[in-house]
C-alpha cells in the first residue's frame, strides 16, 4: 500500500489513508480523488540544484533509476537531484545506493519541484557495508500544491555510521520516511530534521529504527516551526529487539507553533524488548517566548525580525550538527531564506 | 528630554500608575525610589512599550516625540534604552550577533548606514574591556548560563554599544555584589553626558552612592509623592517608606 503502487495499478484504494495507523495524520486517499496521468519524459531546462558537488546524479519525473555503488574504501561527495518537472502529472522513482566496506559517501539530495501540483514518490534503498560512513542531507523543496513521498530504507552493517539531516518546507501533503535496520555492533546512527512550514503546507517526518543487536547508538533531533495553517507531523519509533543490550538511543522533537490555526502532531514511540538499554525521548511544543521578543524589540529589533531571529536560533542546533561544511552553509541559508519569506 | 504628564496605566483591571508626572532634562540623572508594588517596574515597561499594559490617561514624550504612539523598537531607535531587572536569556543567538542586529536595525530606522563588521568588532572589544567582560563570552548565546552580575554587565555593555539618548535602569543593583556594582556603576557613569538623561529605578539607596543622582523622587501607590535632592535618598534609607505608604493611601 503506497502512492507508488496506486500509480502502478491505477487503484486509488492502494493509497495510504487515515485508517492506517502510521498514516493517520497524512491521509493520501482522502486527498487524491483521481490519479493524474503519468509524468512524461522531460527534455527542458532543469537549471542548477541547491548543492555543489563534483558529481551530480539526476532523476527527472522518476524516469529511469539511479543505481550507485561505492567500492570499498572509496570517498565521494555526490549531489543527487530528484526533480518533478511537469505539473499535474504523477511518477514514482527508485534509487539504490550501496556503500562498500569503509567507504565514505556524502549524499546531497535535493527534491526539487519545478512543476506545480504533481504526485511524486521516490523510494531509496541504502545499504552500508561494515565501517562505511554516509552523511545524507536532504533538502525537500516541493511545490506548495504537490503531493510528495520520500521513502528510504537504510540497512547498516557492523561499525557503519549513517547520519541524516532532512530540511523541508513541506507540500500540499508530504511524507519523508526513513526506516533503519540497525545491527548494533558499534554502528552509529543520527537522524535529524528541520521543518519550516507556512501557508497550508504539510510535512510528515516519520522514522523507524530497529535495533537488532548489542552495542548500537542512535541520536535523533528534529525541530520544526509551523505558521499560518500549516501542519507538521513527527512520528519517531525506536524498537529495541530482545538481546539488543547496551543500546543507547535518544530522540528529541521540538516544535514552535506560531499561529492559532497551525498544528503539530507528534508521536514518539520507544518499544523496548531488551533489559540493559539507555533510551530517552523528549518532545516539546510551544510558542516563541514573548518576553524574549519584547527584550529584542526594546533593543531596536523590529518584531518580525525578532521572531525570525529567535526561530532561526531555535532550529540552529540541528543545522550545527551537519558535518559537511558546505551543506551546513546551504542549510543555514535555507533557514534564513525560509524565515524571511514566511509570514511570522 | 523625558517628559511624563499625569500618566495612568493599568494591567488588566488593576490600576498601577495613577498620575505620574516627571520631567528629566538632558544631562540629569533622576532616581525613582519606592516600596515594592509602587509601580516602579510598570513605569519602565509603559515607557518602553511592553504589551499587557494599558495607558488610560496622560502622556510621555522623549525630546518632544510622543513615545506612547511608537512601537517598542521605534522607541529604541529614538534612543530609549531599558536595562532590565531580569535580562532575558536568548539561546542560540550570540551576544555579538544580537547587539549587531539591534544596532543595525536602529541605524536603519534612523536612516543611517549599517555599521561594518570590522568597526563593530573593534568597538565591541573596547567596550568589553572597559566593563571587564571576557570577549569569548560575547560569542556565546546571549545571557545563557550567565550569573546575575554577568547579565547586568551585559546590559551595560549593550547600553555602551547602542549609545542611547535616554537610559532607564530598572533595579540594576539587584543581585550584584560590591565588585560587580562598582564595575556596573563605572560603566553607567561613563555614559553620563550633557546630552543624555537617565532614570535610575531602585529600592535601595546603595546604588546611588555610585551613580549620584541630581534629583530623587519617591513613587508610592502609583504616584510621585515626594521629590528632592540626593539627601532624600539618605533620609529614605534611614526612615523607610512607611510614611509615604500611608500618605499615598
Amino acid at each position: 500500500m503506497s502512492l507508488a503502487s496506486a500509480l502502478k495499478t491505477g487503484d486509488l484504494t492502494e493509497l495510504p489513508s487515515r485508517r492506517d495507523e502510521d498514516w493517520r495524520w497524512t491521509d493520501l486517499r482522502g486527498l487524491i480523488r483521481t490519479l493524474p496521468p503519468l509524468s512524461p519524459k522531460f527534455e527542458g531546462d532543469i537549471g542548477v540544484g541547491p548543492f555543489a558537488a563534483d558529481e551530480t546524479l539526476t532523476l527527472v519525473n522518476g524516469q529511469g533509476a539511479i543505481d550507485l555503488t561505492l567500492a570499498a574504501g572509496e570517498t565521494r561527495v555526490i549531489s543527487m537531484r530528484l526533480i518533478s518537472a511537469t505539473a499535474a502529472t504523477a511518477h514514482a522513482g527508485r534509487v539504490r545506493i550501496t556503500v562498500g566496506e569503509g567507504a565514505r559517501l556524502t549524499l546531497l539530495e535535493s527534491h526539487e519541484g519545478l512543476g506545480e501540483g504533481y504526485l511524486s514518490e521516490i523510494a531509496l534503498d541504502i545499504h552500508l557495508a561494515s565501517d562505511a560512513v554516509v552523511e545524507r542531507i536532504v533538502l525537500a523543496s516541493d511545490a506548495p500544491e504537490a503531493v510528495s513521498v520520500v521513502d528510504a530504507e537504510v540497512a547498516l552493517s557492523a561499525g557503519a555510521r549513517f547520519a541524516q539531516t532532512l530540511l523541508t518546507s513541506g507540500a500540499r501533503r508530504q511524507r519523508i520516511e526513513t526506516r533503519v535496520a540497525h545491527p548494533g555492533a558499534h554502528a552509529d546512527l543520527r537522524l535529524d530534521g528541520i521543518y519550516l512550514l507556512d501557508g497550508q503546507r504539510h510535512a510528515d517526518l516519520t522514522t523507524q529504527v530497529t535495533h537488532a543487536g548489542v552495542d548500537g547508538t542512535t541520536s535523533q533531533l528534529t525541530k520544526g516551526m509551523v505558521a499560518d495553517q500549516a501542519r507538521g507531523v513527527f512520528q519517531g519509533r525506536i524498537i529495541v529487539q530482545p538481546g539488543a543490550d547496551q543500546t543507547d538511543a535518544r530522540m528529541g522533537h521540538h516544535a514552535l507553533i506560531l499561529s492559532d490555526k497551525a498544528e503539530v502532531d507528534a508521536k514518539p514511540e520507544l518499544l523496548i524488548f531488551a533489559d540493559d538499554v539507555s533510551c530517552a525521548h523528549g518532545n516539546t511544543i510551544g510558542a516563541l517566548d514573548e518576553q524574549a521578543i519584547f527584550y529584542a524589540r526594546q533593543r531596536g529589533i523590529p518584531e518580525m525580525e525578532a521572531r525570525a531571529m529567535l526561530t532561526e536560533a531555535f532550529v540552529g542546533e540541528v543545522v550545527e550538527r551537519i558535518e559537511h561544511e558546505p551543506a551546513r552553509e546551504v542549510a543555514r541559508a535555507w533557514v534564513a531564506q525560509r524565515l524571511g519569506r514566511s509570514n511570522i | 528630554m523625558l517628559n511624563i504628564q499625569n500618566l495612568h496605566a493599568r494591567v488588566e483591571d488593576k490600576a498601577i500608575l495613577k498620575g505620574v508626572t516627571l520631567d528629566v532634562p538632558a544631562g540629569e540623572v533622576h532616581a525613582i525610589m519606592g516600596p515594592n508594588g509602587a509601580g516602579k517596574s510598570t513605569l519602565s515597561y509603559v515607557l518602553t512599550g511592553r504589551g499587557g499594559y494599558e495607558v488610560t490617561e496622560g502622556a510621555a514624550s522623549l525630546n518632544g516625540e510622543d513615545l506612547l504612539a511608537l512601537e517598542p523598537n521605534e522607541r529604541a531607535a529614538k534612543g530609549l534604552f531599558l536595562s532590565f531587572q531580569y535580562p532575558l536569556e536568548i539561546p542560540g543567538v550570540p551576544a555579538l550577533t544580537f547587539i549587531r542586529t539591534a544596532l543595525n536595525a536602529q541605524r536603519r530606522a534612523r536612516g543611517e548606514d549599517e555599521i561594518a563588521a570590522p568597526a563593530f568588532l573593534k568597538l565591541a572589544k573596547e567596550k568589553a574591556a572597559s566593563l571587564k567582560i571576557d570577549f569569548e563570552m560575547l560569542k556565546r548565546g546571549l545571557n545563557v548560563g550567565f550569573s546575575g552580575g554577568e547579565k547586568k554587565r551585559m546590559e551595560i555593555f549593550q547600553m555602551a554599544m547602542l549609545s542611547p539618548k535616554f537610559l532607564i535602569l530598572d533595579e540594576t543593583d539587584s543581585g550584584l555584589d560590591i565588585d560587580a556594582l562598582k564595575i556596573v556603576s563605572e560603566g553607567v557613569n561613563a555614559l553620563r553626558s550633557p546630552e543624555r538623561g537617565m532614570l535610575v529605578i531602585t529600592h535601595y539607596q546603595r546604588l546611588l552612592d555610585y551613580i549620584k543622582p541630581d534629583r530623587v523622587h519617591v513613587l508610592a501607590a502609583g504616584r510621585i509623592v515626594a521629590s528632592g535632592g540626593p539627601e532624600l535618598a539618605l533620609q529614605l534609607e534611614a526612615e523607610g517608606y512607611d510614611k509615604y505608604a500611608s500618605a499615598a493611601a
